[in-house]
């Protein structure tokens, strides 16, 4: 059990050369990344994102992650403000290889989940020494 | 006839100037003793958003990864108190990781609210990681139209 105390981060804008079209700020989620011998497991944190905001993309080993936060009902007046929301964007260069038909991904509590598959030449295999 | 203030050109440029740079300071100031340094500096989790209207008080959390059952919320007449774990998931041993930079916990934050409200009546729901409470007003914290009489 994790009795850590958790601290509020300020969350990390995106820094690009190229502006965004829309005046909404955008973030870098905080990823976990991890493999295990099938596949490559990526997790990352971007609340206020539905199943239907979120876009991946993988082409030429690069993987993209995109999430859009859904528009918010306003006429409130904020009395404070701790954090912002805005859209989530980050793109990783992939080393393994992977089965791009078999990713699959899902959406929990804000937290985006990607599965990458590794290809069967990928996997790691142990090779039989041959006695001579 | 038109009056027209006189105004000596090189007055005007450094009038400008002048104004440019008490703009600046103000960013400048704004971003030490602004209010979002404040209570960001408070550093406890989870940073909260509060807006209001008429009726109600809406608190508003950003929680990645926290199932709602894991939430604790205690609502008083003027305060409101988030309690609760994030549990990050158990991947198993035969893991090795690239990064991490997720983090679980505990947390507890006692939110003071600026006006009282109905505890009673507070309601609370989270989708896709965000906290919502709605906290009613009390009646005497409502505003109120005072009608003009034409005399």
């Amino acid at each position: 059990m994790d009795s850590k105390q958790l601290q509020a981060k300020d969350k990390q804008e995106l820094q690009t050369k190229s502006e965004t079209t829309q005046t909404r700020p955008v973030f870098v989620p905080a990823v976990d990344i991890y493999e295990n011998n099938d596949a490559l497991v990526l997790l990352a944190d971007m609340p206020g994102v539905s199943n239907d905001g979120v876009e991946i993309h993988l082409e030429d080993n690069e993987l993209t992650i995109r999430g859009r936060v859904s528009e918010e009902a306003s006429g409130l007046s904020p009395i404070y403000t701790e954090y912002r929301s805005g859209d989530y964007y980050r793109s990783f260069t992939l080393s393994n290889v992977i089965d791009q038909d078999k990713i699959e991904a899902s959406m929990k509590n804000g937290v985006l989940k990607v599965v990458l598959p590794k290809a069967e030449a990928a996997k790691p295999r142990k090779i039989q020494v041959k006695a001579a | 006839m038109v009056l027209l203030r006189w105004t000596d050109p090189f007055e005007r440029t450094a009038l400008s100037e002048l104004n440019r740079l008490q703009e600046e300071m103000n960013m400048l100031f704004d971003r030490f003793f602004g209010r979002r340094s404040l209570l960001s500096g408070a550093g406890v989790f989870p940073a909260v958003n509060v807006a209001e209207d008429d009726d109600n008080l809406y608190i508003t959390a950003e929680m990645p990864g926290i199932d709602p059952s894991d939430i604790d919320l205690t609502v008083e007449e003027d305060s409101v108190v988030i309690k609760g774990e994030r549990k990050l998931e158990e991947e198993g041993d035969d893991i090795s990781y690239h990064r991490r930079e997720r983090e679980g916990g505990s947390f507890s934050r006692t939110i003071t609210l600026p006006t009282r409200i109905v505890a009673d009546k507070a309601t609370a729901k989270v989708k896709d990681g965000v906290l919502t409470l709605t906290l009613p007003k009390a009646e005497e914290a409502k505003p109120k139209k005072i009608e003009i009489k034409v005399g």
